[in-house]
């Protein structure tokens, strides 16, 4: 069991790069370098790639929820002219085997589906042809038998499911892909003392992050070598990426996965196994290089990475001071057909389960099931999301049974700035924070007593206004040693989770840095070159940046879980200590002076207390590179000027026990939103009046770059809590595959603006002492936007569970309260 | 299915190519002529990423097929300023962080030409409402809206110059 409280030794952290240190190009507003080529059109996306003899595939995808596949009748579809291969599942479970799964033990799922389909739009066969629009058409001519199953849709049937509406017979008689009970401090013990218990039951339904661009691959096989060269959208290919040359049977080095510009992930693009599978499937079995992309049907419908869709049973104990002591919960999550991650996506939530509050204690039990749906991957908070939905809804419950104030309440529970490092009942550290701090300069940009004195107001003219409140936990660099805790028996027990980077000084003093996860709109390239200009005083116009791929690629992770940034600041400072290294040693026989008595200057290296006495970093690697007789003797000191280096997570322990997770998820960020809302009772419009944002993401890089994060963030959050859902009907019928009924938010659906402010609390464990920044607003978004509806709506009564709330859910809840209040 | 000839005139260029009557322009400009910063989110009209100008009139290219193009004018992104010469609009976006992974962001900038032939000076409501046809879902659009104001302040200034 965890210690928890203010940690009065805390572990030695291993920063050099000081965040109260004077810095020249880190926080100032630089415009993005990736900017350019994407505002010409001249992004290399996935879909843009075109090799000579290029052939294209379609999928064939199960218009059934669960059926068994009786027969395939591929002969009029391969009689086409123009098709080159159709693969049925049996046809590629013989080239292939299950596609990666991390959950243990692994739930098998194949990239073409055999003997049953399990979920609406699961791959039943894989056409390729000489353009996309004849594999299509080959698909339409292909014929299945099918033999229907009972779909199980509804999570909490699924429970107790058997025979055939089991949908993988060989892990046990029921669909409970897994169910773990987690006591993290004396929960029970605390309830038995608790003057207040508020409970409520809470509904976080099935959304998804739905870039713009879908997913897909090109690849091409090489009969010569064996080789499969594979560009895909995907991420962690330099970190997990062999398991796709597991997949094609394969030896890893015969893969080379090569990264692509992403057109947006948010998660859902963390580690795209199955694209790349086909696409490689395809081009052996056709012996000329494939392109695959999804339509958006194909992503709504298959693209493994919908988020997380949970029902939740919450408790909350309070003391007579309305002191939070322990929170318990019973959650049911519908992880659809596969279990790729296991439950990865509440492991991830313990790492802040308590949010920003001192609740001693928490006890989680889980309960993981199977339904015919599209299966749960990543999705913009990676289930925290939903954590902290979870932990602010029961939050404003108690205020509103226990007739509290929401700001004293919040404040009087806070973590105080003087308590951290600060150990939580699972085990894991919150490094740094500053949350009164942060709720003082929300209440203080929004005007809070001026909206509550216009919301009074407003209520006499019949106008609904509502102001909300939430005060939300982002972690940030995850080190993956949770998963250890999440399997009932540790697979594959990993603790590392680095990410690298690679830099070259030209002759001429340019920098090249290579980084080893891809662009995903999140301007890596940008933090890169100001890091790196900020160590060597360069300008960053003389910086460029190439992605390697997994044949040249170093120890990389890639970004998700709010990491990148802290990641490829300690990567870029790591390799650049080492250069400057060089550039000393060989600037000090160019002037002849002690290393020790150089300095960086701008662009140079000096001598100390002697201005004017210096060498540029230029004249420094021109020596370094081609004068190697003019240097000593030295075998350290060979020619060129480059170096890699590969930074490990900055804090992690080994996770200890079930009750204590230790350290995995540390560098904290922090946010507290304020949305005032209008609703209109008549329609169940949603309006927002104002919104202000503080965040806390430590030091920040790049201030312009943080806003547009939050912005965006916030944006997905709010069309999570108001509009988005999959929305599959009883018989795993999904009803919106396209945009057109998916809806994303528009313009119009959003605050006009999004007041922004900053605490910054740096991290000591981090360079410079970064925090992430990428997750946070639409890990705060929802229960701020609930929060505020709910107030607005205080005269009336209603009370908000659900998430989206959607205008006819609004509209129904406005109604029984009506009703309700008629029948009083 | 007979292939027809079409001929159009793409970013001040002509080309004549026979196609297939069921060829959609977006696949047209994208893989046909290799233009491919004209993007494809939605396939469903809904999204507008494929956004192009058809005789000045802003046009979602996943709705339309190749052959209506016949005899007419395409704009795409290729036509604005190149990479190390952006136009107004272009380095206003880039100025106000009006993108961020780029890929909503060709069908934004053809969406906001046409809207800024149309009036050079559009308010903040103008510019939100013609927004709303297309969906960007990584920066919430507030900055998109901070570029195109910026835009119009850009081009006053290039006039200046001149």
């Amino acid at each position: 069991m965890a210690q928890v409280g203010k940690i009065h030794s805390p572990p030695a952290g291993r920063q050099k790069e000081r965040p109260d240190q004077k810095l020249n190009v880190i926080g100032t507003r630089m415009l993005r370098k990736e900017d350019p080529r994407f505002l010409a059109g001249r992004g290399r996306y996935i879909d843009d790639i075109a090799l000579a003899g290029m052939a294209h595939a379609a999928v064939l995808r199960s218009p059934h929820a669960h059926a068994r596949i009786r027969s395939i009748d591929k002969g009029a579809a391969q009689a086409l002219p123009g098709v080159l291969a159709v693969l049925t599942g049996e046809d590629a479970a013989a080239e292939t085997d299950p596609l990666p799964c991390f959950a243990n033990p692994p739930v098998v799922q194949r990239c073409i589906a055999v003997g049953k389909v399990r979920h609406v739009g699961e791959a039943v066969a894989l056409v390729v042809a000489e353009s996309r629009y004849i594999a299509e058409d080959a698909v339409a001519l292909i014929k299945v038998a099918y033999e229907p199953l009972p779909a199980v849709s509804d999570m909490m049937d699924a429970i107790n499911s058997r025979g055939d509406a089991v949908l993988h017979p060989e892990r046990g008689p029921d669909n409970v892909a897994e169910h773990r009970n987690y006591l993290f401090g004396p929960v029970e013990e605390e309830f038995a003392r608790a003057v207040h218990v508020v409970k409520r039951r809470l509904r976080w339904s099935r959304s998804g992050a739905q870039p713009l661009e879908t997913a897909g691959a090109v690849a091409s096989f090489d009969e010569g070598s064996g080789k499969f060269t594979i560009s895909v959208n995907g991420s962690m290919y330099n970190y997990i990426g062999f398991t796709i040359a597991t997949a094609l049977k394969v030896p890893s080095h015969q893969v080379n996965l090569v990264p692509v510009d992403a057109g947006g992930s948010f998660g859902s693009k963390l580690f795209l196994h199955k694209v790349a599978v086909l696409a490689a499937l395809g081009s052996r079995a056709a012996g000329v290089p494939v392109k695959y992309i999804e339509d958006r049907i194909d992503n709504i419908t298959s693209c493994d990475n919908h988020g997380s869709d949970r029902i939740y049973d919450v408790e909350l104990a309070l003391d007579a001071d309305h002191k939070m002591t322990a929170l318990r919960y019973r959650v049911v999550d519908d992880y659809g057909a596969y279990f790729q991650y296991g439950l990865g996506t509440h492991g991830n939530g313990f790492s802040q389960t308590v949010g920003p509050y001192k609740i001693r204690a928490v006890g989680a039990e889980i309960y993981a099931v199977f339904t015919n749906k599209c299966q749960q991957g990543a999705c913009r908070g990676f289930g925290s999301e939903v954590t902290n939905f979870m932990i602010e809804r029961i939050v404003d419950a108690a205020v509103a049974e226990l007739g509290l104030d929401p700001i004293a309440f919040r404040r009087d529970n806070f973590i105080q700035p003087d308590e951290f490092p600060y150990q939580i009942p699972t085990g894991n550290l919150y490094d740094s924070g500053n949350y009164p701090g942060a709720l003082d300069m929300a209440l203080q940009m929004l005007g809070y007593d001026d909206w509550r004195a216009k919301q009074q107001a407003a209520r006499t003219e019949g106008r609904y206004i509502g102001i909300g409140i939430a005060s939300c936990q982002e972690k940030g660099v995850f080190s993956a040693t949770e998963f250890w805790m999440l399997n009932r028996v540790p697979g594959f027990a990993l603790t590392s989770s680095p990410e690298s980077a690679s830099i070259k000084i030209d002759p001429t003093g340019k920098a090249v840095v290579s980084l080893h996860a891809p662009c995903w709109g999140n301007s890596p390239e940008t933090v890169a070159a100001m890091v790196l200009a900020e160590q060597l005083g360069m300008d960053p116009a003389d910086i460029s940046i190439t992605y390697a791929d997994t044949d040249h690629g170093l120890p990389g992770t890639g970004p998700g879980g709010s990491r990148y940034t802290v990641m490829v600041t300690g990567a870029v400072t790591g390799a650049a200590a080492i250069i400057k290294e060089k550039l000393r040693r060989v600037a000090s026989h160019m002037l002849e002076a002690g290393p020790q008595d150089l300095e960086f200057r701008a662009g140079k290296i000096g001598v100390k207390g002697a201005p004017g006495l210096e060498v540029t970093i230029a004249e420094v690697a021109m020596q370094a590179h081609f004068f190697r007789l003019s240097l000593p003797d030295d075998p350290d000191l060979t020619s060129g000027l480059e170096a890699s280096y590969t930074y490990d997570h900055p804090l992690a322990t080994l996770p200890k026990s079930d009750s204590d997770f230790g350290i995995f998820y540390p560098i904290m960020g922090h946010m507290c939103h304020m949305p005032v809302v209008e609703v209109d009772v008549k329609t169940g419009q949603v309006n927002f009046l104002d919104y202000v944002a503080v965040h806390d993401c430590g030091t920040m890089i790049n201030p312009m770059t943080v806003d547009g994060h939050v912005r965006g963030g916030t944006a997905q959050g709010i069309g999570t809590a108001l509009l988005e859902r999959f929305h599959y009907d009883a018989k795993g019928q999904l009803l919106n595959t396209s945009f057109q009924d998916y809806l994303i938010p528009r313009i119009a659906e959003l605050p006009s603006k999004i007041r922004i402010g900053h605490i910054v609390t740096p991290s000591p464990y981090t360079e410079y002492g970064v925090k992430g920044a990428g997750e946070g607003g639409r890990m705060v978004a929802p229960p701020a936007v609930v929060c505020a509806i709910e107030d607005a709506l205080r005269p009336l009564g209603v009370e908000i569970d659900t998430v989206p709330v959607t205008p006819a859910r609004l509209r129904a809840l406005i109604r029984e309260a009506e009703a309700k209040k008629r029948a009083r | 299915m007979d292939d027809f000839e079409i001929s159009v005139t793409v970013n001040g260029r002509l080309y004549k190519r026979r196609i297939e009557p069921r060829l959609l322009l977006s696949d047209f400009i994208r893989h046909g002529l290799g233009l491919t910063g004209t993007h494809v989110g939605c396939e469903n009209g809904v999204c507008g990423a494929c956004t192009i100008l058809l005789d000045g009139l802003a046009t979602r290219s996943c709705c339309t097929l190749a052959v209506q193009a016949d005899g007419r004018r395409i704009e795409t992104v290729e036509s604005l300023g190149r990479a190390n010469n952006l136009n107004p609009l272009q380095r206003a976006f880039w100025q106000m962080h009006g993108l961020q992974c780029g890929y909503c962001t060709p069908g934004m900038l053809m969406l906001m030409t046409e809207l800024l032939r149309e009036n050079p000076n559009p308010d903040r409501e103008t510019i939100r409402l013609r927004l709303n046809d297309n969906i960007c879902r990584c920066t919430g659009y507030e900055d998109i809206v901070n570029s195109v104001e910026r835009a119009v302040e850009l081009m006053r200034e290039d006039k200046a110059v001149r």
